[in-house]
């Protein structure tokens, strides 16, 4: 299971590369979510999967799953909920003003000498 | 979402309120079941978006005159309020306290500061995703 | 806290009050509340004098960092308090000054009296100080306050790049004496200075205790413009001057010849001490005021006749190190060099404080500093003719002023360097006597070029901005108190020996007892060399004086791109080049050349770590088995994550983006955490209509050219590295369990001490509630983010519209 998961997390951190390496910022803002898809399961496969019942509390568990990894994926779902909209409006508001989604083209290096 | 779209809408009416009120009863079980208040703002916030999705922004602002930018002020005051109220018992920051009580009808339940804490989690968050779709609603 | 406490952070407070101050009375000059606490301070101090006098020390204390064993503990010798009564009194004169200087119409009275207050508090925090630590904060405070200060008339260019100097020099040598300080702290262990010199005897043999030296120097030189790091001093002339005459010759400066005192226990013993401080002293005394006489501007002159007295006090702080080297004479001639040192401090601050004064005062009636087209002035303005007189001449070492004194002193001690047969001192010794004198004869001509060429010689009226008249009185007042000191000490001498003086000395030279000092001054001592030294002076200066009155083109000139300013000016303008350039070769402005950068250095530091620690290890022992509909969900997102690469619409994408986000929250209903898959759920349904709303309004993404091979090809390479990494780091993370979980803590006291069952959510709520308080708080700043991103525009439009 753990090789399994570790293959598909590699996979996800991959694509999300490969998108975030592009150059258009759709792609990069999709790439970034299929890093943090990633990066969530990957802190859920170091805390060990399925070593218990879920956390909880009840008499008839006598071991839970660990509870910590699933309380850190939480805040970061949430967070890069947060983060990626703020990307997408600042995506859609570059467009607007400067009418490419091309990052190269968004560069502002020339002008602020 | 111009055309008139009969279906969605009456299934709207009634699915609403029933994630309304299932994100209501996920919020406040959030300390023994799976919920809380961050899934308990996401769905509200799902079932208002839906709402969005059947009628217009215009429908949904007239059932909901809310200022989502005052709700996340709002959550955020509780929260903090909460975290800071231990300093005036004379305990560290952060801390809870919590007693069981029997009352008529609901029975032995407990009753606890943390879900205050989580009122303002649950404020914040329906606050600023309705204020994210909302005002990239309204920029249309 | 004490009163001391008090005492010394009162400035500070009193600065936070000045602003109200001068909104609520703008009638009353702000400087009249400012002057009454110097004035009170002044005599707190006092009372301290006849404690000390007898060898007593003031000592309290309050904690600041114990742990780190940082106190604010509070210190009153002789050194100190001479210096504490330095700052107030010369601080009252100055602030009495600026009420008559400063119009209270025209100028920024809050800032300025907030930075002298800074200053003077700082100031106080420095000399008072037993702690390293807390000694450098205020000496950093100090160099701020300065740099404020002098950039007080921050319309002016000149004014901007003199503060910007004196703070770089300042800071640069502020930051090497933290370095001193840290390595003194691990050679003794402490940050306290009484305890560093109880123990200096055992630092000397130790390794750091060169660098330490060498770096406290750089401090102390760099703080009291000794050469070559007096550059910034003519510059900062640019200030008020008031501020000149305060900061930049009576006590700012003198920090460093404080801090030389200050720490000569616990280095004197050492020849590079001895040799590093004297000579850099006589080298700044014959350089400052080698240069003064070619200044045309009175500031000019003033500012480097400053680096050469700071020079020549520092020149005798060295000198009189010798002392420990000879502790068996009957009556040790070496201490006399750290008494005329005192003395003349003193002497200094009074001189020195009233020329700038007076300075001040031509420029105020005048309008100009240029003593080119000053002249005459003896007429109209006899009051301020007399007390240039008198300081001027004071200060070439005249009798019978204070100057002359000191002076006689200082030669006399640089004549006994050739009986000293320490650290080469017997081959070398000659230097000194012979520098001092030449440099001497600078002294004296620069001293009459500043009194004779604005107050005599003919008046000529067209080449002044106004009509000059003698100045207010109570601008008179400060000078005239100051002028009457130099005669009154010049006089009298020995008011001064055993109160002031004797105490101060022992605070440099610990190790010896308070009657050793050779403190009785007078003005008439027989026929000695210093005084046929004196005489030479005198006449070779007046011959030497008239000569370059024949002459209008200074006698030596050094080239402009040859002097110290232009290699400053010249590295600093370099320096500016160079990091431009590292900018412009690191910030591209290319997203992907940072996120290559990001990636290929996660790469090649993750790889090499697993391959050199030989960290990667796979524990199957612990697998959890596969199951039917793990796998499938696994393919399902295999499938998604690599359909995404080559989708071509953006609806393509978000769906398929979507389908990955539904199927890792199944994952997490079979990975047995019904909280994230909920949330995931929810999350994923509303990111989808966020971005179908956003996407709306964005381009086809199959509209793009299509892109060259080896960029792809590139793009491939990373990111399959960063694939492979990430898989290795899963299974070694899953696989090394080096530290005990935290989690069976939160498992045991979920319910026993946070009273929920499900422990994710009181981990949220309650163990690591802080952390989401801050969540949420990152959440609604984006939140308010994109509201202002959006709003702003339309507001823009209108206003175009």
């Amino acid at each position: 299971m753990e090789l399994l998961l570790a293959i598909v997390i590699g996979i996800l951190f991959m694509s999300a590369t490969y998108l975030m390496l592009s150059k258009s910022i759709l792609r990069i803002i999709i790439g970034t979510g299929l890093l943090s898809h990633g990066a969530h399961l990957l802190i859920l496969t170091m805390g060990g999967l399925k070593a218990g019942s879920v956390p909880l509390l009840s008499d008839e568990a006598a071991s839970y799953v660990d509870p910590l990894p699933q309380a850190l994926i939480l805040t970061a779902i949430v967070i890069s909920f947060g983060v990626t909209s703020f990307l997408l409006v600042l995506a859609y508001r570059a467009y607007q003003e400067l009418g490419t989604d091309d990052m190269e083209e968004m560069r502002g290096t020339k002008t602020n000498e | 979402m111009k055309q008139n779209d009969l279906i969605l809408q009456t299934v709207t009416k009634v699915a609403a309120f029933v994630i309304l009120l299932f994100s209501a009863a996920i919020f406040l079980g959030g300390h023994y079941s799976p919920g809380g208040g961050f899934v308990g703002g996401l769905m509200t916030s799902a079932a208002i978006v839906l709402l969005l999705l059947a009628f217009d922004l215009k429908t949904v602002t007239a059932i909901l005159p809310i200022d989502y930018k005052y709700m996340i002020g709002a959550g955020l005051l509780i929260s903090s309020l909460t975290v800071a109220g231990g300093l005036l018992f004379g305990v560290p920051l952060m801390t809870h306290a919590y007693r069981y009580v029997d009352l008529p009808l609901l029975g032995h339940i407990s009753l606890h500061t943390a879900v205050l804490f989580d009122l303002g989690v649950y404020l914040v968050v329906v606050g600023v995703t309705m204020t994210i779709i909302q005002t990239i609603g309204e920029s249309e | 806290m004490s009163l001391l406490h008090l005492a010394v952070l009162s400035p500070f407070l009193l600065a936070l009050i000045v602003p109200v101050l001068y909104k609520l009375f703008r009638q009353i000059h702000t400087g009249w509340f400012v002057l009454l606490l110097p004035i009170l301070l002044f005599s707190y101090f006092s009372r301290f004098i006849p404690l000390t006098k007898q060898g007593d020390v003031i000592r309290e204390r309050a904690d600041w960092i114990p742990s780190l064993g940082i106190h604010i503990d509070f210190y009153v010798d002789g050194l100190g308090l001479l210096f504490a009564l330095l700052i107030t009194g010369i601080g009252c004169l100055v602030i009495f000054y600026s009420i008559f200087y400063l119009s209270k119409e025209k100028e920024k009275l809050n800032q300025f009296y907030v930075f002298l207050l800074l200053f003077m508090g700082a100031m106080l925090g420095v000399v008072l100080s037993d702690n390293l630590i807390v000694l450098y904060s205020f000496w950093e405070f100090t160099s701020l306050s300065s740099f404020l200060l002098i950039g007080y008339w921050n319309e002016r260019e000149r004014s901007r790049y003199g503060a910007q100097k004196s703070l770089l020099i300042t800071v640069l040598g502020g930051l090497c004496l933290l370095g001193g300080i840290i390595l003194l702290s691990v050679m003794g262990n402490t940050f306290s200075i009484r305890e560093l010199i109880a123990q200096s005897g055992q630092l000397m043999d130790q390794a750091l205790f060169t660098p330490a030296l060498l770096l406290v120097l750089l401090g102390a030189f760099t703080k009291s413009a000794q050469f070559p790091f007096h550059i910034w001093l003519p510059d900062a002339m640019e200030a008020p001057t008031p501020v000149s005459a305060y900061l930049h010759s009576a006590t700012m400066v003198k920090a460093g010849i404080y801090l030389v005192a200050r720490l000569s226990p616990v280095f004197a013993e050492s020849g590079t001490w001895l040799w590093l401080v004297s000579l850099t002293g006589l080298i700044t005394l014959f350089w400052g005021s080698f240069s003064a006489i070619k200044q045309t501007d009175l500031k000019g002159i003033l500012a480097f006749s400053t680096v050469s007295q700071l020079g020549l006090i520092m020149s005798l702080l060295g000198l009189g190190a010798a002392a420990l080297h000879y502790d068996s004479m009957g009556e040790n001639i070496y201490l006399a060099a750290t008494v005329a040192a005192v003395f003349h401090l003193i002497n200094h601050a009074t001189f020195k404080g009233s020329l700038f004064m007076v300075a001040g005062i031509i420029d105020h009636e005048t309008g100009t500093r240029d003593i080119k087209r000053l002249g005459g002035l003896m007429q109209v303005m006899p009051i301020t003719f007399t007390v240039a007189i008198i300081g001027a001449f004071s200060m070439a070492g005249l009798p019978p002023f204070n100057g002359f004194l000191s002076k006689e002193m200082f030669l006399a001690s640089m004549v006994n360097v050739l009986e000293l047969d320490i650290f080469n001192l017997d081959t070398w010794g000659m230097l000194f006597p012979v520098i001092a004198w030449v440099a001497s004869v600078f002294t004296f001509i620069y001293s009459m070029i500043v009194v004779l060429k604005p107050f005599t010689g003919k008046l000529q009226l067209s080449l002044l901005e106004r009509k000059p008249h003698e100045a207010p009185i109570g601008m008179l007042v400060s000078p005239i108190i100051l002028a009457s000191l130099v005669v009154i000490f010049g006089l009298f001498p020995n008011l001064l020996s055993t109160s002031i003086i004797k105490p101060a000395v022992a605070g440099i030279q610990p190790g010896f007892a308070l009657d050793d000092f050779p403190v009785h001054i007078a003005i008439w001592h027989g026929f000695t060399p210093e005084l046929w030294m004196t005489i030479g002076i005198i006449a070779v200066g007046l011959i030497l004086y008239l000569f370059f009155q024949k002459r209008q083109k200074p006698l030596l000139l050094l080239p402009d791109h040859l002097s110290l300013n232009a290699v400053y000016d010249a590295s600093l303008r370099e320096l500016e080049r160079s990091s431009s350039f590292v900018m412009k070769w690191l910030m591209t402005g290319s997203l992907r050349t940072y996120l290559l950068s990001i990636f290929s250095f996660f790469i090649v530091s993750l790889g090499f770590t697993i391959y050199w620690k030989n960290a990667f290890a796979l524990d199957t022992g612990h697998f959890a088995p596969v199951g039917f509909y793990e796998l499938l969900l696994a393919i399902v997102i295999v499938v998604a994550a690599i359909a995404i690469l080559f989708a071509k619409s953006r609806l393509t994408s978000i769906i398929i983006l979507g389908a990955a986000g539904y199927a890792i929250s199944l994952f997490f209903v079979l990975l047995r955490a019904p909280d994230l898959a909920l949330t995931q759920l929810v999350i994923e349904t509303i990111s989808v209509s966020l971005f179908l709303l956003c996407f709306f309004h964005l381009p086809l993404m199959a509209s793009r050219k299509e892109e060259r091979m080896s960029f792809k090809l590139n793009n491939a390479v990373i990111s399959i590295g960063v694939g492979v990494i990430v898989t290795l780091i899963a299974l070694s993370a899953h696989s090394n369990k080096l530290f005990d979980s935290i989690s069976s803590y939160y498992l045991e006291n979920a319910y026993k001490e946070a009273g929920g069952k499900n422990v994710v959510n009181v981990i949220l709520v309650d163990f690591r509630g802080l952390d989401t308080m801050f969540e949420i708080s990152v959440l609604s700043i984006a939140a308010l983010g994109i509201f202002a991103m959006i709003k702003l525009r339309l507001t823009r439009r209108k206003a175009k519209s």
